[in-house]
């Protein structure tokens, strides 16, 4: 029988790491975040299954021990709010450079600097263009509910193994702090070391007989060698780009307008295609639930139907950039957005939509 | 059937517990709820309010700006939400501390005097079940046996004695309720 629970996305997002048999969670409390290591360290996952729960002294400490985990093969996440995730950039790129699997979750707050514990989401270029150094990607997986944040825990673990690279879930404030009716799944075992030796050949699991030893590292120094391997990482971006695009349309099917909106700004959204159909407007609703890769092709097909596209973001004006390079300037592409940790109202995006295209 | 519902009163009143009780029973019903609360600076200055939606659909935004229901236990959530309930819409209030009470002339207004009431049952902290069971009684989205086992899911086991206080509280918010303008 389902088991349903009502969480908050931040504890939703614990306990599906217990759920899915995460070996380890490195973290440092920071507001709007700070129950995802509160709820793992009341449920004592070291009893339950296991798995390793520690509060390092830093960011910079916590992604660096993920480093380490990832490298000897085992599932280790970590998560943080906007400023504690700059933090963690250095360690990011390494994990990238490495080709290790390990997920990061981002409860994004209002920036720059200390900004405020608000919700925001001004953290989109810094998440699906590198915000380290380095031509590196990460999967980006963007949750609209608390559901989400349960399911794109083992979503993200799924991609991070196969592709061998760090996944970010790019959540918010109000995702993390609000409660939803959450399904909860089966507690699966964590993998015993054999089960890590196959699943991952490369890991750092202890050099037997017959096999070289396995080195971790993201340092070539030979320039060929480094062409060879920033090679080898863009075809494994290009194979991501094309097989792991998700998104959900609503209302699309006849839609003269679309907002594109991710995460929170797409639940505003869907009130917003409410309101407008209700005045006689043809709107739909695009919704990228993965950021990179981006929902580019998709969003060329729409441009030949649609008259106009309004990005909906907390922020200046991020992922719109996204938007207009999908689109080829075959239509025009507005921002409409608040910032500072300001949600904005679905009638306010109505609203814009009229201004700027009716 | 959606019902968006705003809870607002000073930290400690169990406004937001009241919330989570509420999403609890929509749970056991088999509805979707969504249940948002503030946790911004305003929180940390005394006042706290969350937003509940219970809906036999997949609810869109739980962020909203206009509620059907206003259930308010301050004057400052008063002064406040007073003028974001819908037209025809409903507020509840408890008129302890209240100097300004609502104006609206197109909304049903309701008064629940729950700080009095607890008072007088000798059990305070049920104060935010009397102002639940004054909700339900004008709005029973809820049945009221679901209310009894989300209270059981919401609270820890080792609080499990305290429910027939708690019911007791519902019933007697459903008994002292009180019209005083119907829209």
């Amino acid at each position: 029988m389902k088991e349903l629970r009502l969480m908050k996305g931040n504890e939703a997002i614990a306990e599906a790491a217990i759920r899915a048999g995460v070996d380890g969670y490195f973290g440092y409390p920071i507001t709007p975040q700070s129950e995802v290591l509160e709820y793992l360290m009341l449920q004592k996952p070291e009893e339950r299954t296991g798995m390793v729960v520690l509060q390092a002294e830093s960011e910079v400490a916590a992604i660096n021990m993920v480093y380490g985990g990832a490298g000897a093969g085992k599932m280790i996440m970590t998560s943080s709010s906007s400023p504690g995730i700059s933090l963690k950039q250095e360690g990011i790129t390494y994990i990238a450079g490495a080709e290790l699997p390990c997920l990061i979750l981002n409860v994004v707050r209002g920036g720059p600097g200390l900004g405020t514990i608000q919700p925001a989401q001004s953290d989109y270029f810094q998440s699906v263009k590198g915000g380290g150094h380095g031509d590196y990607r990460m999967i980006v997986l963007a949750p609209f509910s608390v559901q989400e944040m349960y399911d794109f825990v083992e979503t993200g673990f799924d991609l991070a193994f196969k592709y061998r690279t760090p996944v970010m879930v790019l959540s918010d404030g109000a995702i993390g702090q609000m409660m939803e009716k959450v399904e909860v799944g089966e507690q699966k075992q964590r993998l015993s070391n054999e089960q890590v030796k196959e699943r991952c050949p490369w890991a750092t699991t202890g050099k037997d007989a017959n096999r070289e030893r396995n080195i971790i590292t993201s340092l070539d120094l030979d320039p060929q060698q480094q062409e060879d391997f920033n090679h080898h990482l863009q075809a494994k971006y290009k194979e991501i780009e094309e097989k792991e695009v998700r998104f959900e349309e609503i209302q699309t099917e006849d839609a003269e307008y679309i907002f594109v909106a991710y995460g929170t700004s797409s639940r505003i959204c869907q009130k917003s295609v409410q309101l407008a159909r209700a005045k006689g407007l043809k709107v739909g609703l695009l919704r990228p639930i993965t950021l990179f890769p981006f929902p580019s092709k998709r969003l060329l097909e729409l441009s030949k139907q649609v008259k106009g596209i309004l990005s909906v973001e907390m922020s200046a004006g991020q992922m719109i950039e996204d938007i207009k390079l999908a689109v080829e300037c075959n239509i025009p592409v507005e921002h409409f957005g608040r910032m500072g940790g300001i949600i904005p109202s679905p009638e306010e995006v109505v609203e814009a939509l009229e201004q700027k295209f009716l | 059937m959606t019902e968006e519902i705003i809870i607002a009163g000073f930290g400690g009143q169990g406004v937001l517990s009241m919330g989570k009780i509420m999403c609890y029973s929509g749970i056991v019903q088999g509805q979707e709820v969504t249940w948002m609360p503030s946790y911004g600076p305003e929180m940390r200055g005394g006042t706290a309010n969350v937003t509940v939606i219970i809906s036999d659909e997949r609810i869109s935004s739980p962020i909203i700006s206009e509620y059907d229901t206003a259930i308010i236990l301050n004057q400052q959530s008063m002064d406040k939400f007073e003028s974001m309930v819908k037209p025809g819409g409903t507020l509840i209030y408890d008129g302890n501390g209240i100097t300004r009470h609502p104006e609206r002339k197109d909304i049903s207004i309701y008064r629940v005097d729950a700080a009095a009431e607890a008072a007088k049952m000798e059990t305070t902290k049920t104060f935010n079940m009397i102002v639940l069971g004054g909700f339900l009684k004008i709005k029973p989205i809820v049945k009221m046996e679901n209310v009894i086992a989300g209270l059981k899911k919401s609270l820890p086991e080792r609080y499990h004695h305290l429910i027939p206080v708690n019911e007791k509280a519902v019933n007697r918010g459903t008994e002292i309720v009180q019209e005083m303008q119907k829209a």
